[in-house]
């Protein structure tokens, strides 16, 4: 048998139908749908008397626009147009009989936490939903698209996704990282190295040393960025930590099945002699702590360096960095260590979980945020912020400032009315620094929850490592 | 679904690289539960003030370009998230078609979904566009799909590729959750043998 890579392995198990020009009907093993993207698609059901083919397969949770603060089961705590959509969603959920954690449920959060979280992902699964950020299941070693609504009320009707395969990319991080660097840093990282259309075509595996000593959560992490590099989806093989994770899950095989799942989750791996269209290599002991001074995902520096130039730039890049920097407010040769901030956002499906809430923890313990700094932790879900406030994290950013809200998306995407007012600039732990994503003429710098905590307390953007 | 065959219009220049979806679309906009009503938000953030006036200077507020149907932009268009809102809008804004020297994978997807055309050429050739579009109304770009060709306004032919199964589909305004259902023999089958594989799915 020819060799084959983690994706080749997926993909294989998969294809339902196989037309001669090569375009498949892939199955889908899991559909996650959250309020913004899916009500034209149940509408499209409806309009045409289509059922949703599989609905134990398909899970819903509203995320996006809900508000993280307290009263909110109560839709008139809610914008008009929001509680619009939630309701939408509670009675599409209803109607076509999907598995559905509504707002007042513990188990609400960001779609792409709570499915790893109950289980729902797992290995060598088809995992899609109407959001790009699917690509975070990858860390379980399950293909996971983010699509459009088309193509949702395609999967609600047929439990199939038409598609061509895409080209094998690996990304290799070798060794051990330094202290302080954190997944959120290789991410950013290997976006600034092959840029945000780097991965275009692409399916990444991330493998190597430093990929392998990080946790699920710093995995999930990873993979949830694959799309900023424009990449399909993103993919780590499953190991132990992976079989560990899910074990016991609520929806995780038992017993038996248990087992069974087993044998074949082992082998999920890429051959040895696998070939990849494409070969990234970077070292993880040259990782350092980064955060985004521009717009786009790509923009990324270390914590060291200084704002650049337009003309450090080359082709359309020229023009867009200028444009950045004008957006950004910022000068180039500044170091980005003096670049002060109003807002700090620690949460979303980049950085939401609870080993994300320890690290940012760990910084601010027994220290207060900077005077007049606007500081927001909004957890992933509702057992990340329960597990949290038992651990005693809760408490720490409390007491260091922050205000302590219920699950959701929140400032990530700034739908709901956690946004940022033109000008402000915010150190967020999320995934996109596009002008205008965290609120029209709102500043947006990535980073990690560890370098978004140190910011907190200084006031700007700050190498956590030199923090005594 | 709207039949995509030949289209001659006025294209508007955009010459920025990673245009992503929240410029197009910006997220106060997500909250509507249609499919239409979108167009006038189109590039909102960019088009508008803070009042609500038109920005003068954004293209689509330049009288040669309220009409446009085509719009030529920079490398990567349409990166970022997945929201269909961003073809919606622009297929609501009357264009039709998008070429640029490459496209974000799902909006490239979405695009097909909706009746729009999006078209990948070399950046010499969508340079040669970009100018073509510059130089306003009077300049129509003529896009045909079963040929797949653009022509500038001199008559400069320019041949892009695009997959047959998309085309097809465009080309006939295909409902591919229709043509899917026809196979349904076969998603059957794949489940019935994943019952017996893979239990635990
Ligand atoms: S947290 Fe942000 S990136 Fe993640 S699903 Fe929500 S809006 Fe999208």
């Amino acid at each position: 048998m020819s060799p084959k890579t983690l994706y080749d392995k997926i993909w294989d198990a998969h294809v339902a139908h196989e037309a001669e020009d090569g375009t498949c009907l892939l199955y889908i093993d899991r559909h996650l749908v959250h309020e913004v993207t899916s009500p034209q698609a149940f509408e499209g059901l409806r309009m045409t008397g289509r059922k949703v083919r599989a609905p134990e397969k398909t899970i819903a949770v509203p995320d996006h626009n809900v508000p993280t603060t307290a009263g909110r089961e109560d839709p008139s705590n809610m914008t008009e147009d929001s509680a619009i959509q939630v309701a939408a969603l509670d009675k599409n959920a209803k109607d076509f009989g999907i598995h559905y954690y509504p707002v007042s449920d513990i188990r609400q959060g960001i779609v792409h936490i709570v499915g790893p979280e109950q289980g729902w992902t797992l290995p060598g699964m088809t995992v899609v939903c109407g959001d790009s950020h699917t690509a975070t299941h990858g860390a379980f070693g399950a293909l996971a698209h983010g699509i459009g609504t088309s193509e949702v009320e395609h999967v609600l009707a047929t439990q199939t996704l038409i598609q061509k395969k895409s080209k094998n990319m690996k990304v290799e991080v070798t060794g051990k990282l330094r202290p302080g660097v954190t997944a959120k840093d290789i991410t950013l990282s290997v976006i600034g190295a092959t840029g945000t259309a780097g991965g275009t075509g692409y399916v990444i595996e991330y493998c190597g040393e430093a990929i392998r000593d990080l946790s699920m959560e710093g995995r999930m992490t990873v993979c949830n960025m694959a799309i900023e590099g424009g990449a399909r989806a993103g993919l780590i093989a499953p190991d132990e930590k992976t079989f560990e994770y899910c074990m016991g899950r609520p929806h995780a095989p038992k017993g038996a099945q248990w087992e069974a799942a087993m044998e074949w989750w082992k082998t999920l791996y890429s051959d040895d002699d696998a070939e990849w269209d494409k070969v990234i290599t970077l070292k993880g002991e040259d990782i350092a702590p980064v955060v985004t001074w521009g717009t786009s995902p790509e923009d990324v520096l270390p914590i060291t360096a200084n704002v650049p130039a337009a003309e450090d730039f080359e082709g359309g890049k020229v023009g867009a960095a200028q444009r950045s920097l004008e957006y950004m407010g910022l000068t180039p040769g500044t170091p980005l260590a003096e670049v002060e901030i109003d807002t700090v956002f620690i949460g979303s499906c980049t950085n939401g979980r609870i080993e994300d809430l320890r690290a940012a923890a760990a910084i601010l313990k027994g220290k207060k945020k900077k005077e007049g700094l606007r500081a927001m932790v909004v957890p992933g879900s509702g057992l990340v912020r329960a597990q949290a406030e038992e651990e005693g994290l809760a408490d720490i950013f409390i007491e260091a400032g922050f205000e302590w809200r219920l699950a959701g998306c929140s400032m990530c995407l700034a739908m709901n009315p956690d946004q940022l007012a033109p000008g402000e600039r915010c150190a967020a732990t999320s995934n996109r620094n596009f002008e205008g994503r965290q609120g029209r003429g709102g500043r947006t710098h990535l980073m990690s929850p560890a370098m978004a905590a140190a910011a907190a307390l200084t006031g700007r953007l700050t190498d956590v490592r030199k923090l005594s | 679904m709207d039949k995509f065959n030949t289209l001659t219009g006025i294209a508007a220049p955009m010459p920025m690289i990673n245009i992503d979806t929240d410029m197009i679309i910006p997220k106060q906009f997500l909250k509507t539960i249609k499919r239409s009503g979108l167009g006038v938000n189109l590039f909102d953030e960019m088009r508008y003030d803070d009042d609500g006036r038109e920005i003068p200077d954004f293209v689509l507020n330049k009288d040669a370009y309220r009409d446009a149907e085509i719009l030529v932009a920079g490398d990567n268009f349409g990166c970022g998230s997945s929201r269909e809102h961003a073809p919606w809008a622009i297929k609501d804004f009357g264009i039709r078609c998008v070429i640029a020297p490459s496209f974000a994978d799902i909006f490239y997807n979405n695009c097909f979904k909706n009746g729009i055309l999006p078209i990948a050429l070399p950046q010499e050739q969508v340079d040669v566009l970009m100018k073509d579009a510059e130089k306003g109304a009077n300049a129509r770009i003529t896009v045909d799909l079963e040929t797949q060709t653009v022509t500038t306004s001199d008559g400069e032919t320019m041949t892009f590729e695009v997959d047959p199964f998309k085309k097809h589909c465009l080309m006939e305004g295909l409902d591919d959750i229709g043509l899917t259902m026809e196979k349904a023999p076969a998603i059957d089958a794949f489940e019935a043998t994943a019952a017996q594989t893979r239990p635990w799915v």
